[in-house]
């Protein structure tokens, strides 16, 4: 035994700060991955201030939102990282049943069916974001990894199931992020590299069924970004305009409010998932730069937390939840700056938009309950 | 199938997930390069490329429409002008529902319920931000009508605008013309850039054969617009750093016409509201003084824009006051044309000033019993060309039409101006007719119609026949007889001036080829008879020329509009209005030194010495000082 308890650890790690980590501790709150965060959000606020036109009821319900978001993070945080495991198959079945709730009689918005009104008006997808890397760390917490091939083909049901019901609502962006999201737990938890290629092989017969299954609005976003200038008033306006927006932002950008291409109305979609063309063209490539340094941040932060962890449970979820959140800001940098085509997945903790933002946020809730629940000792 | 649960190998475990977790990261960071990458080529390696697709992206140059030139009479006073008007205008973003509004404003009528569909369809396929305008030109009552219901109509507003307006009204519209929105036929013939601000064009008159210099230069100024091209203020925000370049529109050219007004309107009156025209040139230079087509129509409603409805009025009306019957009014001339014949006869040897014919009221051709008749059915009895001239007889101009032959007066009437364009500065001109044996070989295309019949020659003397001329060819080729011969093309522009500069230039006569007859005593003779047809006891308008303070010469003419047959007898009393014969008139004063030139036609009226002498009279007397006397 190496530490006779957790007085004498803190006291040695963080001597200044001792009082503050040990209430934060109390708490259940990782102090670095908080102060990251708080920088995110307020950096988001900034930039959101000015792309949605200085408009402060906008603002201000954005505020609101992050607030919720602070209170889920922080309540998900209290709760420990063995009783999650245990709800983790009935949050994964509650999760699945509200999804085909969803498609049997839920509400039609922008052409897609994905919202329920179950008293409060919710999308259960936003569940799934967390309910399925949890079921996959909690169906394989007790078993030996790396996974065997019959271990793996659970999984991947366990992950196909809800994706599916998802990408058929249509909402490709949050099918995407949940397979990563599950994926991620798999890949973490030792799959084999043999079978990653193969997976990778046939992605691509996999890739042609996609297309026959896609719809035209989703087929047209991959076109578009093979050549975007094709129709560069109809669906390639988009990528087109982003792409002047945050290239003619330059090293330091216009100035803050001062985007010509935000503020005119040029950038579609200036607020929500193409605020990160904002940034780049106000505060120029400094500005993204620094955000992006925050998020690798936290998404280090998760890891590190994750390596922390000590048992399969929390390492898998916590692995995966900092993947996704990177997954999450490399999809929509990607396809605002045009590598990747349009999906409809907002910039984390920046974009305009309450759904995402409480998901988020009890992930990282649940980050800091694996970290501050550990125990110690090894078992 | 496994009979023992594998115990889990915490080490093994805890390496692979520690392996894993690198991997992971360093594809995130792999992912992340490419990102930055991205950023780095888009914000650091084309940042120029796109400064430059941003900048276009938002600057717009918007054009800035000149002033039009304005349009003065040979006094000064103003015809054509550009004055404020309230304009009342739909911007349709602003517009909740644009058909209602509509409805609405019909309702007020402050538009008509026929045009409701097109200002629809018009507020449709414009930007949503550009104001469409329903009406040109509010009167004050409709101003303060709809001032007070103003609240109920978000988006429709009244704006003062230049509108061109021409103050005296009808009195010069085939003159002046008039400007009408600008249409897509009148785009593909001038340059869309130079009218990018341009609303009106020129349509037909002066301001359409003037539309160069009227028109002016085009200005331009930069903004700076939204993505849906709405303008923002340009220091509302910091967005505008680039300066913004702009440049000042040119107003058109002023221009000073001959036209004198009191002389229009003097012929005008002189009409008393008849089917006609009068042209009235002077001979020394060629400048039209007065070019009056009667009915007329009122320039200012195509420059405000006419309801479906008001123009079907203007364009079905049987007295057709849109025809320009000054420039492309084709009448028989008649015996207007027998001072230029007698001239040609002269010069050819066809006839002498002493030789005498007997006049019995008709005349036969060797070999035919066809009578052609005088208009005077009793005769004239005996009389020379001087005579024949004044009394204006047919039965002499029969007999030497013989003798000068249709190729001679196809020669010399043409060296009048007749049967070709005048080359006047308004557009649309007809050309008359003269015939010749060619003319008619190529204007027929059955053989036996192609042959010149010695009938035809007898007729065309007396100015019948397939003979036709504009009132502005007639006033030309008076102007030619006054002037012995010498020509000047028809011109309504005296001068332009420079708006800023306030420099004038000229317009310069130009002079035409005249009248190839040398002899002054030709020209004395027949200007005499002339002069003896207003001022000779003989003279068929005497009566014209009675009491005037100064000498003055003419010519009257009678057209057929239908040929009366061989037994029947012409009795205007039976004809039915629009079938009885136009009265020509054509006189020049004073008779030394000519200054004004006149050409009278009244459509169906009858008589030339009854009923177009005493216009051209009035016309004279006004310009030469004498007021409205007598």
């Amino acid at each position: 035994m190496r530490f006779s308890g957790t007085e004498e650890l803190f006291e040695r790690r963080t001597l200044p700060l001792g009082d503050m980590a040990r209430f934060l501790r109390q708490v259940h709150i990782d102090g670095p991955l908080l102060g990251c965060l708080l920088l995110i959000c307020s950096l988001g606020l900034i930039v959101l201030y000015s792309a949605v036109g200085e408009n402060l009821d906008l603002w201000r319900q954005q505020c609101v939102r992050l607030s919720i978001g602070l209170t889920a993070l922080f309540v998900v945080a209290q709760v420990p990282p063995g009783v999650m495991r245990r709800w983790s198959p009935w949050g994964y079945a509650a999760g699945l049943l509200l999804l085909a709730m969803v498609l049997l009689k839920g509400e039609v918005g922008q052409g897609a069916q994905r919202w329920l009104d179950l008293g409060v008006r919710f999308q259960p997808s936003e569940i799934m974001k967390l309910a399925v890397p949890m079921v996959a760390a909690w169906y394989l917490h007790d078993r030996q990894l790396p996974p065997h091939a019959s271990q793996l083909l659970v999984i991947a049901l366990l992950i196909a199931l809800p994706t599916v019901m998802i990408a058929v609502q249509p909402d490709l962006g949050t099918a995407i992020l949940i397979a990563m999201a599950g994926l991620s737990v798999v890949v973490l938890a030792g799959m084999s590299f043999r079978l990653m290629i193969a997976l990778g092989l046939m992605s691509v017969p996999g890739a042609w069924l996609l297309w026959h299954f896609m719809h035209d609005y989703q087929r047209q976003r991959v076109l578009m970004l093979l050549d975007p200038e094709s129709d560069p008033l109809g669906a390639g306006y988009n990528i087109i305009q982003s792409k002047i927006a945050i290239g003619s932002g330059g090293l330091f950008g216009k100035g803050w409010t001062n985007g010509s291409q935000a503020q005119l109305e040029f950038l579609p979609e200036r607020d929500t998932d193409f605020i990160f063309a904002v940034m780049g063209e106000e505060l120029g490539l400094f500005g993204v730069l620094s955000l992006l340094g925050l998020y690798m941040f936290v998404v280090g932060r998760g890891l590190f937390i994750a390596i922390q962890a000590r048992d399969t449970f929390g390492r898998l979820l916590a692995g995966s939840v900092s993947l996704t959140f990177f997954v999450y800001v490399f999809v929509n940098t990607a396809m605002v700056t045009g590598i990747v085509p349009v999906v409809g997945i907002p910039l984390p903790l920046v974009s305009f938009g309450g759904t995402s933002m409480v998901t988020l946020m009890a992930g990282f809730g649940i980050l800091m309950s694996i970290h501050t629940h550990r125990k110690l000792v090894p078992q | 199938m496994r009979l023992i649960a594998p115990i889990k190998d915490h080490h093994r475990e805890t390496r692979l997930f520690f392996a894993r977790v690198f991997l992971a990261s360093a594809f995130c960071v792999a992912l992340l390069g490419v990102v930055i990458a991205r950023l780095v080529q888009l914000q650091v390696f084309d940042y120029q490329h796109f400064t430059e697709k941003s900048l276009g992206n938002r600057v717009r140059i918007e054009a800035l429409p000149p002033n039009r030139g304005l349009i003065y009479d040979r006094k000064g006073r103003i015809i054509a002008e550009n004055l404020p008007a309230y304009q009342l205008e739909l911007i349709p973003e602003q517009v909740p529902d644009v058909e209602d509004t509509l409805r609405r404003l019909a309702g007020l009528k402050l538009i008509e319920p026929e045009d409701i569909s097109r200002f629809a369809e018009l507020s449709r396929r414009g930007p949503r931000f550009k104001p469409v305008t329903l009406r040109f030109r509010m009167t004050d009552d409709e101003i303060s009508k709809f001032a007070i219901q103003r609240p109920r109509f978000p988006g429709v507003d009244f704006q003062p605008r230049l509108v061109r307006h021409y103050p005296y009204g009808d009195l010069a519209a085939h003159v002046i013309g008039y400007v009408g929105a600008l249409s897509a036929a009148d785009l593909e013939r001038v340059d869309p850039a130079a009218y990018a601000g341009t609303a009106h064009t020129g349509k037909t008159g002066v301001e359409f054969f003037n539309e160069d210099k009227l028109h002016g230069e085009t200005g331009y100024r930069q903004i700076v617009t939204n993505a849906r091209g709405r303008q923002v203020a340009a220091d509302s925000r910091g967005l505008t750093q680039t300066l913004l370049e702009s440049e000042s529109p040119q107003p058109g050219e002023n221009l000073y016409l001959s036209l004198d007004l009191d002389l229009q309107r003097i012929a005008t009156a002189a009409l008393k509201g008849r089917r006609g025209s009068v042209v009235a040139i002077d001979p020394s230079n060629g400048e039209i003084l007065a070019l009056v087509s009667a009915p007329s129509f009122d320039p200012n409603a195509f420059a405000l824009g006419m309801s479906t409805s008001e123009y079907n009025v203007l364009q079905f009306d049987l007295n057709q006051p849109l025809f320009n019957r000054a420039v492309r009014g084709n009448y028989p001339p008649g015996s207007l044309i027998k001072p230029m014949l007698a001239l040609a006869a002269l010069e050819t040897g066809a006839t002498n000033l002493t030789r005498r014919t007997f006049c019995r009221g008709f005349y036969t051709l060797p070999g035919s019993t066809h009578r052609y008749r005088d208009w005077r059915p009793q005769g004239h009895g005996e009389l020379d060309l001087h005579d024949a001239i004044a009394q204006s007889c047919d039965v002499y101009f029969y007999e030497i039409s013989r003798e000068i032959g249709i190729e001679a007066m196809h020669t010399y009437l043409t060296q009048f101006g007749l049967g070709s364009e005048t080359g006047v500065d308004i557009v649309g001109e007809k050309k008359g007719l003269v015939p010749s044996r060619e003319w008619k070989r190529q204007a027929f295309s059955d053989r036996p119609n192609q042959v010149w019949f010695p009938g035809e020659t007898v007729i065309a003397s007396i100015g019948q026949g397939y003979m036709l001329a504009t009132p502005l060819q007639l006033a030309h080729a008076t102007a030619t007889l006054a002037m012995r011969g010498k020509r000047f093309r028809p011109h309504l522009v005296a001068a332009t001036e420079n708006p800023i500069t306030r420099e004038r230039d000229l317009t310069v006569p130009e002079e035409l080829p005249g009248v190839a007859i040398e002899n002054e005593f030709y020209w004395q003779s027949v200007l005499d008879a002339m002069h003896a047809v207003m001022q000779s006891e003989t003279g068929t308008a005497r009566a014209s020329g009675l009491g005037a303070p100064y000498s003055m010469a003419g010519k009257s003419g009678t057209a057929q509009v239908f040929s009366v047959a061989q037994e029947e007898k012409y009795n205007e009393d039976d004809v039915e209005e629009r079938l009885r014969d136009h009265a020509l008139f054509i006189a020049f004063a004073p008779l030394d030194e000519p200054q004004i030139a006149v050409a009278v036609v009244v459509e169906n009226g009858s008589s030339g010495s009854r009923v177009a002498a005493p216009i051209a009279r009035r016309v004279m007397n006004q310009y030469l000082g004498f007021g409205d006397a007598i």
